[in-house]
This record gives C-alpha cells, sequence and structure tokens, in this order.
C-alpha cells in the first residue's frame, strides 16, 4: 500500500469531486494556454501577413521600375554625351548634334567603372533630304546597346536596327504611305520598312531610324558618332546629375554630358514617393497588427488570471469538502499512526494528480480554443494551424503550474485536514 | 507492565462550562492481561482510552506504556510510536469505504512500512477468516466481517497494546464472541488489551474489569492532595 493507491482509489470513488477539480484546473489552464497560443497565432498571422504584403511591394516596385525603364524611353534619354565642341544652342535648336567624334568612346565609356549609366546607345544623326521622297528627314543610325563590362546584362530598351532595314517616324509613315514590308530607296539603297512609330509630337516623326553602319557609309562618317545615348541612369537628384557628369568628363574628357533633368527627377520623385507610399502602408499595417496584439495581451492579461483565480478558488472550496467528507478516514489513519505530513501528502497528491491531469488536457483544449478563436476573429483564410500555435516552454507551465495551482488551491484545506485532533473526530463519530 | 496510567485527569470545555471527563485515574495493564473498564455512557471510557492511545493529552497525571511515555514525546514521534505499539479497534469499524479488504488492512502499513506486510496482511486474513473477501468492499461486508478488518488493520503492525472501544457495539452476540476470542486470543499471546464497554457480558470475559463513573474508578477514588503529600 502506498499514498498513491490510496489517492487513486479515493480518486475513483469521490468521482464527481475529482471531475469538478478537474474541470477547474483544465478551464484555468485551457484559459491560459489559450490566450498564449492566441497571441502566437496572431504572431503568426502578423509575420505571414507582413511577409506577403513585402513581397507584393518589391513585386510592386520591381514592376514599377520596369515600367519606368520602359518609359524613359518615350520620355527621351537620361544623358545625351555630345562632342566637346558641339554648338548647344544648335543641339537644341536642331534637336541632333552636328559634330563628331570617334564611335570608340562608348565603348571606352562602357569599360569604365561608372555604375549609374546603364544602357549605352552610339548614334549618328544628320538633317537632310531624302533625295527619292523629297522630303526633309532626320536619319539616324543606331546599334544595339553597347553592355556595360561591369555590370550584369539588362533587357535592352531599345532593338537595334538590322542593316537594310528602317524604322520611320509617324509623320513619314503617314506622309508617304509607307508601311511595315515594304521596300523603300534612300540614297540609293534599299531598305525594308520594319516598323512604324505612333505620333510622338517631337522630331521623332520626321526621324528615320537605321543601322549605324550603314548610316556612317552613307554619309561617309565611318567610325564616327555625334551622340551617345545614356539610358536610364541612376542619378536621381542634382548631386548624382553632378557627380555623374563629372565621372564621364573623367573618361571622356572630349565630350560634354546634357542632361534630361527636370523630366528624370519628376519621374524618380514619382517613383520614389510611390515606393515611400508602399513602404508606409506596409508600416501601417505593421502597426495596426502591433496596436491589435496589445489589444489581445490586455484582455488576456485581465482575463487569464481573473480564470485562474476563480478556478483555484473553486479547486480550493472543493478540497475543503473533500477534507471535511474524510474526516472520519483522516482521524483513523492518525490514530493508526499516519504523521501529519503524511495527511498532507495525501490530500496535495489529490491535487497534484488533478494538477496534472488537468494541465495536459487544459493544453490540448487551449491549443484548440486559441485556433478556433484566432481563426474567428482573423478569419479562416490564412489560418496558422497547429503550428503556428505552438510555442516553446507553455507545455512543461503548463504540467508544472497546474499541479502548482492545484496544490496551492488546496494547501490549507490539506493543512487544516493534517492538523485536525483525531481524537475528537472519532469521538464525534 | 505494558501499561501504567497514573493520575490521570482530563477536562473539556464546554459551552455549559467545564466537564470533568477523567478525575484522577490510575490503572495498568500487564502483557498477557485483558482488562476491561465498564461503565455508562459519558463516563470517561473512550476519554480513557484515546488518552492510553497518545491521541489525547491528558491536563494531569502520566501515560507509560511500556519504556515510553508518549505525552514527553513531540507529535511526529509520538505517531510513530502509536504505529508501532498501540492498536485501535472502535465501535463504528472506522474503514476506508474505497478501499477493499485487503487494502484496508495495509492501510496500516503506510504509518509504519514494511516489506512483509503484505505477508503479514494475509495471514490476518486467513486467521480471521476474510481471504475470500480480500477484494471486497466495507460496503459489502458484513457487521462482523468489517469489525474483524478492523482489528486485523489494527494487528497489523505487531502492537503490544490493544486498545478496543465498545468493539462489540454493533455485533450481534456470535460475533461479538467470535471478536472476544480474538482479543482474548490476542492477550494470551503476550499483548495487552484494555477494552472500554458498557456492556456486563463483554466486560465479564477480561481477565479484570473495572468501573468507570464520573471519571473515576470505583474502588480507586481520586487521590487527595494528602495522599499526594510525601508524608
Amino acid at each position: 500500500m502506498t499514498i498513491w493507491r490510496l489517492v487513486f482509489k479515493e480518486i475513483l470513488h469521490r468521482k464527481l469531486s475529482f471531475a469538478l477539480g478537474l474541470l477547474s484546473v483544465v478551464a484555468a489552464v485551457t484559459c491560459a494556454v489559450g490566450a498564449t497560443s492566441l497571441l502566437a497565432a496572431h504572431d503568426a498571422r502578423t509575420a505571414a501577413l507582413l511577409a506577403r504584403k513585402e513581397a507584393e511591394l518589391k513585386s510592386q516596385m520591381a514592376e514599377l521600375e520596369d515600367d519606368m525603364r520602359k518609359a524613359m524611353l518615350k520620355l527621351g534619354f537620361n544623358l545625351v554625351i555630345l562632342p566637346k565642341n558641339q554648338d548647344v544652342g544648335d543641339w537644341y535648336a536642331d534637336g541632333f548634334a552636328t559634330e563628331y567624334m570617334p564611335e570608340d568612346y562608348v565603348h571606352r565609356l562602357a569599360e569604365s567603372d561608372i555604375v549609374t549609366i546603364r544602357h549605352l546607345l552610339p548614334s549618328l544623326q544628320q538633317k537632310m533630304t531624302w533625295p527619292e521622297m523629297r522630303r526633309t528627314i532626320i536619319l539616324m543610325g543606331v546599334e544595339a546597346e553597347v553592355p556595360k563590362l561591369n555590370k550584369s546584362p539588362r533587357t535592352p530598351l531599345v532593338q537595334p536596327v538590322p542593316r537594310g532595314a528602317m524604322v520611320l517616324g509617324y509623320e513619314l509613315s503617314q506622309g508617304l504611305g509607307l508601311e511595315p514590308g515594304q521596300k523603300v530607296r534612300l540614297m540609293g539603297r534599299e531598305f525594308t520598312v520594319q516598323r512604324c512609330h505612333a505620333e510622338r509630337g517631337t522630331k521623332d516623326d520626321i526621324t528615320v531610324w537605321i543601322n549605324l553602319r550603314e548610316a556612317q557609309e552613307m554619309l561617309d562618317k565611318e567610325g564616327l558618332v555625334n551622340a551617345i545615348l545614356a539610358l536610364q541612369c541612376i542619378c536621381a537628384g542634382p548631386a548624382g546629375l553632378a557627380s555623374l557628369r563629372s565621372d564621364v568628363a573623367g573618361v571622356l574628357p572630349d565630350t560634354r554630358v546634357i542632361e534630361r533633368g527636370s523630366k528624370i527627377l519628376a519621374r524618380a520623385e514619382a517613383r520614389a514617393k510611390v515606393g515611400e507610399k508602399a513602404k508606409a502602408a506596409l508600416e501601417r499595417e505593421r502597426k495596426a497588427r502591433a496596436a491589435l496584439r496589445r489589444e489581445r495581451e490586455r484582455v488576456a492579461a485581465f482575463l487569464a488570471p481573473l480564470v485562474i483565480a476563480a478556478c483555484a478558488l473553486w479547486v480550493g472550496l472543493l478540497a475543503f469538502g473533500n477534507a471535511r467528507a474524510r474526516r472520519g478516514e483522516v482521524g483513523i489513519l492518525r490514530a493508526l499512526g499516519l504523521r501529519g505530513r503524511q495527511i498532507m501528502l495525501l490530500f496535495l497528491s489529490r491535487a497534484f494528480a488533478m494538477g496534472l491531469v488537468g494541465g495536459a488536457v487544459g493544453y490540448a483544449a487551449g491549443l484548440f480554443l486559441g485556433a478556433r478563436l484566432e481563426e474567428s476573429l482573423e478569419g479562416a483564410a490564412g489560418a496558422v494551424g497547429l503550428g503556428g500555435l505552438l510555442r516553446p516552454g507553455v507545455l512543461p507551465a503548463a504540467l508544472l503550474g497546474a499541479p502548482l495551482l492545484a496544490c496551492l488551491a488546496s494547501w490549507i484545506p490539506a493543512l487544516l485536514a493534517a492538523q485536525q485532533d483525531p481524537a475528537r473526530t472519532l469521538m464525534e463519530q | 507492565m505494558m501499561l501504567r496510567i497514573n493520575g490521570l485527569t482530563k477536562r473539556y470545555e464546554s459551552p455549559g462550562g467545564v466537564v470533568q471527563a477523567l478525575h484522577g485515574v490510575s490503572l495498568s495493564v500487564s502483557r498477557g492481561e485483558f482488562v476491561a473498564v465498564q461503565g455508562p455512557s459519558g463516563s470517561g471510557k473512550t476519554t480513557l482510552l484515546f488518552t492510553a492511545g497518545g491521541l489525547l493529552r491528558p491536563d494531569e497525571g502520566t501515560v507509560r506504556a511500556g519504556e515510553v511515555e508518549p505525552y514527553l514525546l513531540n507529535p511526529e514521534k509520538r505517531a510513530r510510536w502509536r504505529a508501532r505499539t498501540v492498536g485501535f479497534v472502535f465501535q463504528q469499524y472506522h474503514l476506508a469505504p474505497y478501499l477493499n479488504v485487503e487494502e484496508n488492512i495495509l492501510a496500516a502499513s503506510l504509518a509504519a512500512p514494511s516489506e512483509d506486510a503484505p505477508v503479514r496482511a494475509r495471514r490476518l486474513m486467513d486467521r480471521f477468516r476474510l481471504r475470500e473477501r480480500a477484494r471486497h468492499l466495507p460496503a459489502q461486508l458484513s457487521s462482523g466481517e468489517r469489525q474483524r478488518v478492523a482489528l486485523a488493520r489494527a494487528l497489523l503492525n505487531s502492537p503490544s497494546l490493544l486498545l478496543a472501544d465498545e468493539p462489540t457495539g454493533n455485533l450481534d452476540s456470535d460475533n461479538a464472541g467470535v471478536l472476544l476470542d480474538y482479543l482474548a486470543d490476542f492477550a494470551a499471546n503476550g499483548g495487552a488489551v484494555l477494552l472500554v464497554t458498557h456492556d456486563d457480558r463483554v466486560a465479564r470475559r477480561a481477565d479484570r474489569t473495572l468501573r468507570l463513573s464520573a471519571g473515576q474508578l470505583e474502588n480507586h477514588p481520586a487521590p487527595t492532595p494528602a495522599d499526594q503529600s510525601p508524608d
């Protein structure tokens, strides 16, 4: 015979009393674990939500950046690098350069370590009359982009024009009735119309784009260009542009850099603002989730101790009832020679068993409750599941805390039982 | 001498005033002796028994069992002494309702654990014809069987002093006779039995009968202050 066996048999005998106490412990642990699980689920859902939004933001920003790159092409070039002796007034007035510089300049720039320039397009431009059509045109020879050697390859912004092909501005295609696929002659050479641009309202509408090599041959300017177009430079802000201009001058001292500052800045600022707004929205979401968590913490901090205290009180009252019902038994056990601390152990072991079982059941119930509560508060979509509810330390805390709580609640009844006068009890009975 | 009680006085406070339960009671019980204390209800019989068993501290007087004066021991040691030395049998049996016969008997081993307790419990069940009832709960037993279980429990730790409070009060004459036989047998085997009863027939089975009335033993009046004088 052991104390534990006695406890076990007594529990089986007084099932209702034990079950009521057990229910109380389960309720207390369920409440505590449920609150913890709810907060854990909140944290898990918040982390998932923010991660998703961050990914969305990143994707949006990437998309926006891509759109911006494409839009840059319509806006014009970020930078135009012209021969140093080019009259800028003429360049502004005519819309093209009349001086020349070696085509090799573009390769020197590509090999330089200027990281703020991305796409390099050499071009040869000349205003002339299209002899066969008797039209004033701007002939522009263009080549494929020259890759920056110190950077990973990027998607080209403009498609090169192959030899024997031409691209026409809106005014020319409309005025001459030319369509893609048609053959046409320019300065005695035959070209196939590759593409016709939509109306832009700029000098582009009277521009003919052909292959740079062909243009150089036709204009007798082999190895020369009169502009290098640097696209999509990362040079937002006056300081960036000044720095870039200085960098280019360092590599190509015989050139000058003209920038399309206002458009670049406006776009850069717009892009930055969109980014900032998205980030602010993300931050607002983060703050809203944190505020919600604080609110839940506040409720849990109020509710859980209240429920635990009420349950402890109930367990204590049941222990009083149990001790009272067993006065005769305690009396005879004392008469048989059991010490006071053995009597206490008898009652506290019962409470311990109640706490241990209640802790285990309450833990499982708490997880379930936390999951259901979280789902009902936040919706089934994106529910974190059991994995998101588990927190290290909660199970050991439940399995240690619940027996401790039950023992503390039963301490006074156990002490009174241990201190009761066996002679008086036996005489009364 | 197994039990020597000298000048035992016990008073209770009650709403009606002080009740003198025992007044200068002195008696002794030798090993192998079966002594009955007979008296009407309220005469102090149970108080005398509990005081003798170390359960109720007297206001005056001494109790000595063998070489031990239990009230000189602290509560822990007194409980151990009681577990090893004293066996109690009560009129109400006081069996745990949720333990079967064997477990009820073995409950006494909680106070004095020993490895051979189960063996001794089985021997006691054999001796008191309870073996077939070993797995039965008290509610499934007759009164006589319950009292035999209570007696077996009292004897599990091999006490030298058996204190019985109206042990036959709830038994018919046959079962009462059997129980008294066991008590006599315990005394015959060297134990000391002090039994309190109001029943003449029970008292007649004892080796010696003392009469308790209003807290005093007849023919053994409480000592006067003059009696206690050294002169």
